[in-house]
């Protein structure tokens, strides 16, 4: 005999009227990606080179650092999307996906969270 | 009532991919193989803030032999998933369905990514 009323069981279970958000949200993510990444694959590609200095000094640049943390946001927040859908997709068992899901958040939350240290660190004078 | 025209479902045994379904399965792996590419691009920002020391082993890894084929595969993956990604977006106004259009789309993102990567390192080189 449970004590939750037959309502309270079976809210929450379905798609819970989200489903829209992720949709937008990753293509508004993707198109800022096109922006940022091709910014970025121009950089990469016209660097004088990879010398430690030379990257310091191209991380340490205003406009660099303020569109690499840009990217690097974008980058996290439009992979996590990406992989949630494919976790949701391929791993099966409500306690593994929940898990993977999890793993997968704290992974970008932590690649995020590194990235954006470096680039203030390298960007406010290190 | 006539049902012969209906199409059938496919035979597997005689079954043709599609260059739409290939284009869709890669769109998915090259994506994944991005996600992978976020650690070096985290860890190339990180080695660089850590001092040249860190920065050195991250550049050794990437010079290696196995780390040039990784960053061609991520140059590729990237260019791939953006032209497919722009594709998805000119179908998510609702043009470009038709059979023909979509498979005449996936081959002009094939070319394109290869078109783009191949350019890419031609002007970093």
């Amino acid at each position: 005999m449970s004590l939750r009323s037959p309502l309270g069981q079976v809210l929450g279970l379905g798609t819970a009227k989200d489903g829209t958000s992720h949709w937008w949200g990753q293509r508004v993510s993707g198109a800022a990606m096109a922006v940022l990444g091709l910014w970025f694959a121009w950089s990469l590609a016209t660097m004088s080179g990879f010398s430690h200095a030379e990257a310091v000094a191209f991380i340490g640049q205003p406009v660099n650092a303020l569109l690499l943390l840009l990217l690097s946001v974008t980058m996290a927040y439009h992979s996590y999307l990406g992989i949630q859908v494919v976790i949701e997709d391929y791993v099966h068992g409500h306690g593994l996906k929940i898990a993977s899901l999890v793993l997968s958040r704290f992974a970008h939350v932590v690649l995020a969270v590194a990235a954006i240290f470096a680039i203030l660190k390298l960007g406010i004078g290190a | 009532m006539n049902n012969n025209d209906r199409p059938l479902s496919p035979h597997l045994s005689i079954y043709r991919w599609p260059i739409t379904m290939a284009t869709s399965i890669l769109h998915r792996a090259t994506g994944v193989g991005l996600a992978v590419g976020f650690v070096v691009f985290a860890a190339w920002l990180f080695g660089a803030a850590s001092g040249p020391n860190a920065y050195s082993t991250f550049l050794g890894a990437m010079e290696s032999t196995v780390g040039c084929v990784l960053l061609i595969g991520w140059s590729y993956a990237f260019f791939y998933h953006l032209c497919n990604g722009i594709r998805h977006l000119v179908w998510d106004t609702g043009r470009g369905l038709e059979k023909e259009q979509a498979t005449a789309s996936a081959w002009f993102v094939i070319v394109a990514s290869v078109v783009l990567t191949a350019a890419f390192w031609w002007v970093a080189s």
